[in-house]
């Protein structure tokens, strides 16, 4: 897979899709179906770095009968399907390869009614992270799961994507939150996977989907855990004159047994950026700060707080701070979420990176990702999930420079191999995609990646569903030049 | 130090792995606490057991690696002597045991699930090869998800040998309580984050847990909904496990004990199978035939009659 550059404009659908294109608007009706270039291009990429996707007909199916209908009309012509949230992906799991049939939820939106008992919801794949949890609020719940893109990013995404946030360190990722699903499968049939009760009948398929970028089926409504809103919060900002401190602040709080609702790290460029774009209230000359969140109950909520500010000074922090009212904490969380917002302000290209070590490796890891940014003449900023080990480094760039998106990739394998050698593991929230796919055997045997591509042809035998992603090639559904619409041009 | 550096490779996973081999009909063996949970092993099958003892524990990153031959028990043990616990329930058995049947803990609400405990399986194929899913950190999405797919699935697509779990400190405080004639509905509603609440469709038992204030703050808020009274734990629980939609405690009638907002309920009878969707039984037989074509690995069990 190439980085991204200049598109090349190609003129509607081709010829041969004219037939597939009628069944396709039978199944969702004509406005729901397109295949002029302009969007057709919109669709080509996700968030990522990544380019030289090619869209074939844009399907924007209404109800879960709809989008069987499509698949299975895909199908009949022998034609991938991609599904397609919000697009935010950065691995690049959006990505259509071959002209397959893109198929966009965002019209599936409908939350249904919270289950009080299961604390459940049923909700179409469409829905906005945010919306859900703003839906939730008022009925005392919200959707735990709270990536930094949850203003736009979707709950269907967040399945294929497993996707985590902030506040995933004491709440676990949407893993932990999906009780069930109704899955339109690559052959068209339709499967409840999963249940609200407590150990459904049958594999844990449910699980197995979860995370699957896309590449096991539909996901069309989905069973999300509501959590309930915490009483008391308390959010804390500490200061550090090194990253080190703050990174040993996170492994030591987490060593005396305190799991916070969140921990996260912010180097000094980030803030900086961040302070610029936002005026979060974040100091400008301290190496790192550290947000850490506990919630809960009165007293647990005290108590932690005040351990953690103990500790962080115990690590050398220069100041720790306690947000004073909802408003101070409300800022410096829009700080933190927006920071890849303010990165625009700064370079005109980022390639944000993904790995996780364990948390007392923080320190050492982080050490090097600087160290390695330096040796390829890269500025590199570092705004992470500190809590769970999930690094991000951040690397700016023109990708206009000659040379450049090579030292970039350079970059990034280092950063993986340094991750990796820490016994870390290659994503922790991102995926896969299209993006990893080439380092899966730094982490796998052969025998255990024939067994993940098991796993994914026990769901899609005929590569049906969003070729081309997750596993090397050499295994099935990886190859996607195999396809007879391929295009030409994916690979770097 | 990570997981991966602190494990040396255990050759009891290799020797497990030579006996299982890639030939004719074998079952695990575990302490026998869930021998028949979805079908007994078929006659006269070979049986072996996992290794057992704990690989690695790091109290520090909140992870331990396991051989799937321990006890649940010498598990527990070694951990509560670093204030630690996970989410195996406390029947007893042995750890890929409870894991490959996939039953919660009943203090589940606090706990958290099993499935979302395990981190990383090591388990033997039906070719008698070692294959490892998932990842040693607490946070991982690379690739497809193994461990979920093997917990739960009765061993019917590998044979646990090993398994990285999460781990959690124990809570500072902990009290059962009984309520008589409360709705435990209501003090399902009014608590926050619970660990257990059970109902007996007379009393309902409330386990709480947390720092002590905390504690004795919310044991207040049930008394104000009924009187309560301080006990050891839980009632005693009918033997069969019964798996139901929360809001279906509401109609039960007859003997039993049901946690109250997991659906967990226990029964004198077992429960009458419910079995997946023909689409989902698609999948599963579509798997079992790319883990496991000949069908050799604890055959007569079946995660669909669980
Ligand atoms: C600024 C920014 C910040 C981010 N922060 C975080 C973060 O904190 N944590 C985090 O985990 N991620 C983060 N992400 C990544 C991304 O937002 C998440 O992966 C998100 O869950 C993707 O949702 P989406 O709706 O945009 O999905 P898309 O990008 O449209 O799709 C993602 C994958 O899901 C598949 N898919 C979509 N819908 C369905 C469905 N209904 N059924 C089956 N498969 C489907 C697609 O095929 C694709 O493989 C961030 C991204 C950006 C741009």
């Amino acid at each position: 897979m190439r980085l991204a550059s200049r598109t090349r404009p190609r003129r509607g659908v081709p010829e041969r899709d004219a037939a597939l294109v009628r069944e396709l608007v039978a199944a969702v009706g004509a406005p729901n179906v397109r295949t002029d270039d302009a969007q057709r291009a919109l669709l080509r990429r996700d968030a990522s770095v990544f380019d030289g996707g090619d869209a074939g007909p844009v399907c924007f199916p209404r109800t879960a009968e709809e989008v069987q209908a499509v698949v299975r009309a895909a199908r009949r012509h022998g034609r991938a399907v991609v599904p397609r949230g919000a697009g935010t992906g950065l691995a690049g799991g959006a990505i259509p390869l071959g002209a397959p049939v893109v198929v966009s939820l965002a019209r599936m939106t409908s939350i249904g009614e919270v289950d009080r008992d299961a604390r459940a919801v049923w909700v179409e794949p469409g829905v906005v992270n945010l919306d859900l949890t703003r839906h939730l609020r008022p009925l005392g719940f919200h959707f735990a799961p709270d990536p930094s893109s949850q203003q736009v990013c979707t709950i269907g995404g967040n399945v294929a994507n497993n996707s985590g946030g902030p506040h995933c360190l004491a709440y676990g990722v949407t893993n932990a939150h999906v009780l069930a699903m109704d899955v339109v499968l690559p052959d068209g049939e339709m499967a409840r996977l999963g249940g609200l009760d407590p150990e459904p009948s049958g594999l844990d398929l449910r699980g197995a989907f979860v995370g699957g970028e896309g590449t096991l089926g539909i996901a069309v409504r989905i069973a999300v855990r509501v959590t309930p809103n915490p009483p008391a919060v308390r959010t804390l900002l500490a200061s550090f004159s090194q990253v080190r401190d703050a990174a040993n602040t996170v492994s030591a709080v987490i060593a005396s047994g305190i799991v916070p609702a969140a921990m996260e790290v912010m180097d000094q460029r980030i803030t900086r950026a961040v302070e610029n774009y936002v005026g979060a209230g974040y100091p400008l000359d301290a190496a790192a700060v550290l947000l850490a969140e506990v919630d809960g109950l009165p007293d647990g909520t005290a108590h932690d707080a005040d351990a953690i500010a103990r500790i962080a000074r115990e690590q050398g922090a220069t100041e720790v701070r306690l947000a004073a009212d909802d408003r101070e904490r409300a800022l410096l969380w829009k700080g933190r979420k927006t920071a890849f917002g303010a990165i625009a302000q700064i370079a005109p290209d980022y390639y944000l990176h993904d790995t996780v070590v364990p948390r007392s490796r923080l320190a050492d890891v982080l050490e090097q990702v600087y160290a390695i940014a330096d040796r390829h003449g890269l500025m590199v900023m570092n705004v992470f999930h500190a809590g769970d080990g999930n690094l991000h480094p951040l690397l700016l760039f023109d990708a206009r420079e000659p040379g450049m998106l090579d030292r970039v990739h350079a970059a990034g394998a280092d950063i993986i191999e340094a991750s990796l050698a820490a016994g870390g593991v290659l994503s922790g929230e991102h995926g896969i995609g299209v993006e990893k796919q080439a380092y899966m055997d730094r982490m796998f045997t052969p025998d255990d990646l024939d067994h993940q591509n098991r796993l994914r042809r026990a769901f899609d035998p005929e590569c049906a569903a969003n070729p081309g992603k997750v596993l090397p090639t050499g295994h099935s559904c990886a190859d996607i030049q195999q396809l007879s619409s391929a295009a030409r041009g994916l690979w770097v | 130090m990570g997981l991966t550096g602190a494990l040396a490779e255990r050759r009891d996973l290799v020797a497990f792995a030579d006996e299982v081999g890639a030939d004719g009909p074998v079952a695990v063996e575990g302490s026998r606490t869930r021998w028949s949970v979805g079908g007994e092993p078929i006659p006269g099958v070979r049986l072996v057991r996992a290794p057992s003892g704990v690989s690695a524990y790091l109290p520090e990153e909140m992870v331990v690696c396991v051989g799937a031959g321990t006890t649940v028990a010498e598990l527990s043990s070694v951990l509560a002597s670093s204030g630690q616990r996970c989410a195996l329930p406390a029947r007893g058995g042995t750890v890929g045991g409870a894991i490959a049947v996939g039953e919660q803990h009943l203090d589940v609400l606090g706990r958290g699930t099993l499935r979302a405990s395990v981190l990383e399986v090591r388990y033997v194929s039906c070719d008698g090869r070692l294959v490892r899913g998932g990842g040693p950190t607490v946070k991982n999405v690379t690739g497809y998800d193994l461990p979920r797919l093997m917990t739960g699935a009765l061993g019917t697509l590998g044979l646990l040998a090993e398994v990285i779990l999460r781990t959690n400190p124990v809570p500072a405080a902990s009290t059962w309580l009984r309520a008589d004639g409360a709705d435990p509905f209501a003090a399902f509603d009014a608590l926050l984050h619970p660990s257990a609440v059970l109902w007996d469709g007379a009393s309902t038992w409330v386990h709480l847990e947390g720092h002590p204030g905390d504690v004795a703050a919310q044991a207040a808020v049930l008394s104000r909904i009924a009187a309560t009274t301080e006990v050891d734990g839980p009632p005693p629980l009918p033997p069969h496990r019964w798996s139901l939609e929360p809001s279906a405690i509401r109609g039960l009638t007859g003997r039993y004990v049901a946690s109250v907002g997991t659906g967990l309920v226990l029964r004198d009878e077992p429960q009458p199978l419910r079995p997946p969707d023909a689409a989902s039984l698609g999948v599963a037989a579509r798997m079992k035939r790319e883990f496991d074509p000949t069908g050799r690995l604890n055959p007569g069990r079946d995660p669909a009659r669980r």
